[in-house]
């Protein structure tokens, strides 16, 4: 077990090292004049080049990039380029919101997507099946932000029983929760079904219901646990979709997450900020996606024996 | 004597392909509303200029209503005419989401296809970068790409094709190698057949089902990003009609003119959706098991 837990973290690590350099090399590919931009008009050659010197970039691209992982893995993401003051503390005050967001907005896709699913592939066919899948193929199909703004036209502006914009109460969250978890939770339905589909066929259901196991518990016992690992991984993978959507919904209710962080580091051309929020971004999907490979081996002894044995 | 014996067979498999499809009412009306669109992003120039109509601010035609004064979708805040941009829009959109599906196609397939038919240090390796780029979501990748490189169409094209390449050489790549080791492949090589040349007449076309799907559904996926890509203002650089940096005009203004807001989110869920059903309905008419 220890071992397989060891052996996954070797792995995450190279990963997040190559992300760090991928992301810094792309962000390298910066306009070159982002001295006169962070000095604004008034930026004499004299003061660009000085800038430049003191940001580190007029060193050669590998000593930057060494510079920066070397404050990063001490805890010290660096200064914001546009503002000049330190990130840390900026940024650790971003992480809760996003937090929330993902948090709550992956809790409803559970809830919802798997049951509906579920009932969906139990009953094929049936007038719920082809509701559900319906709705499912129109709800991934809708764009997310367009979905924002209509709940917000709805629930904030005409009726005005939650609050539009801003950060800070449980109100605040529940629109970017609705708006985060639709499409989210219409693939859940989509794949929960078809993973049970397959499931329904196999030898060991048609065995138990054969001997005569309560509906109920075929479902539940033979069923839905072997559907369990798919489904586990398809919650990873939302995860990171969730995350990267996140940055368009924390825009359209202008929560501030760390999505909206990234956004203006981008639009300032400040290349800490956005280094920092896409590494985070990064870690957390690979962190998450660990535990669930771990979570693995305590659902499907299958995989625990592998481990044991060896 | 090899082509005498493939061509009819494969001709019959598309023909049945061709048949299931054509038995799927919802696959059969995606396709019929995706041409629909196809048309007026073809022919918009018919129906307006795009100049005039769709990118030169008018003050005395602001916000009329649907319908008002021949103007089909009503105008918008610098008095556009909104049909116009909405089918300009259907062209900038889709051309966009071809060129960037068409493009990690061809170079997923590519990578896809040599590192499976290969396999061993050159493998390793380039599934490993892949393993980094599929690291970060694509929406979050295709950001930073725009970050680095600045707003414009070209761009944008660029850093959706990098965060879509990946993917595709995963696809490409588990779909090879289900076919490598088939004993037509085998005999293409006593055969003497150059790599290259089974690569491109022996694996690829027999790897293609699950490819072509992949790329449908991606095509939706990529339209639904450059949309929200616009909206947050790192798409399609205003005032060209895009759908999602006009979503993002009109936000301002949605309490009043809420037609505003509908209108382009009604278009791009109208294509995505009809581009879904035509996916959804060429993975059951390649692979008929799944659907039973």
């Amino acid at each position: 077990m220890l071992k397989y837990i060891s052996k996954r973290v070797l792995i995450l690590i190279p990963v997040l090292l190559g992300v760090s350099f991928l992301v810094f090399a792309i962000l390298a590919m910066m306009p070159a004049d982002v001295a006169s931009v962070q000095l604004g008009v008034s930026a004499t050659p004299e003061g660009i080049e000085k800038w430049n010197e003191e940001h580190g970039l007029n060193d050669p691209f590998l000593k930057r990039y060494f510079d920066y992982m070397g404050g990063l893995l001490t805890g010290d993401p660096g200064v914001s380029w546009s503002s000049n003051t330190p990130i840390k503390t900026e940024f650790v005050q971003r992480i809760p919101s996003t937090m929330a967001l993902t948090a709550g907005t992956i809790v409803l896709v559970i809830l919802l997507g798997v049951p509906v699913g579920v009932i969906s592939a139990i009953k094929q066919y049936s007038i719920f099946d082809n509701i559900s899948r319906l709705l499912a193929m129109l709800l991934t199909s809708l764009p997310a932000f367009w979905l924002g703004l209509l709940l917000m036209l709805k629930f904030a502006l005409e009726l005005d029983i939650l609050p539009a914009t801003g950060g800070g109460s449980f109100s605040h969250y529940i629109l970017p929760w609705i708006t985060l978890s639709t499409a989210m939770a219409a693939q859940m339905i989509r794949m929960t079904r078809s993973t049970m589909l397959e499931v329904i066929r196999a030898d060991y259901v048609q065995t138990a219901r054969a001997k005569g196991a309560r509906p109920v518990r075929v479902v539940m016992v033979h069923e839905l646990r072997n559907a369990l690992l798919p489904i586990i991984t398809v919650v990873g993978i939302i995860l990171g979709q969730t995350l990267g959507g996140a940055i368009v919904t924390e825009t359209i209710f202008a929560l501030p997450g760390v999505g909206t962080y990234l956004l203006q580091g981008i639009f300032k051309y400040d290349m800490p900020v956005v280094m920092i929020s896409v590494l985070f971004i990064a870690a957390v999907i690979g962190v998450i996606n660990l535990l669930i490979d771990i979570l693995y081996m305590y659902i499907d002894p299958r995989l625990r024996s592998q481990f044991v044995k060896g | 004597m090899k082509t005498a014996e493939n061509v009819p067979k494969r001709r019959g498999q598309f023909a049945a392909i061709c048949y299931r499809f054509s038995r799927n009412r919802m696959a059969m009306l995606g396709l019929a509303v995706f041409l629909v669109v196809a048309f007026f992003a073809a022919a918009a120039p018919m129906f307006a200029d795009y100049e005039a109509d769709a990118v030169k601010q008018n003050v005395y035609t602001k916000f009329f209503s649907p319908g008002q004064e021949g103007h089909i979708l009503g105008t918008d805040m610098y008095g556009r005419d909104l049909f116009a941009r909405i089918i300009f829009g259907a062209r900038l959109s889709l051309l966009i989401a071809l060129s960037t599906v068409g493009a990690s196609l061809v170079l997923g397939c590519l990578i896809g296809s040599l590192c499976a038919y290969y396999g061993g240090w050159l493998d390793t390796i380039t599934m490993r970068i892949v393993d980094i780029f599929l690291a970060l979501p694509m929406t979050l990748m295709a950001v930073t790409v725009v970050a680095a490189l600045g707003t414009s169409t070209t761009n944008l094209i660029i850093s959706l094709t990098i965060s879509m390449v990946p993917p595709f050489v995963r696809i490409v790549r588990s779909a090879v190698l289900q076919v490598k080791g088939s004993d037509y492949i085998e005999a293409a090589v006593a055969y003497g057949s150059k790599d290259m040349r089974i690569i491109l007449t022996h694996v690829l076309p027999n790897a293609i089902g699950p490819i072509i799907v992949q790329a449908t559904l991606n095509l939706a996926s990529v339209l639904l990003s450059v949309a929200a890509l616009g909206f947050i203002g790192l798409g399609v650089p205003s005032p060209q009609p895009e759908w999602g940096t006009m979503l993002a005009e009109s936000k301002a203004q949605m309490r009043y003119y809420p037609w505003q807001v509908i209108i382009p989110g009604v278009a791009i869920a109208v294509t995505v959706l009809s581009i879904n059903l035509i996916g959804d309905g060429l993975r059951d008419a390649l692979d008929p098991k799944l659907k039973n």
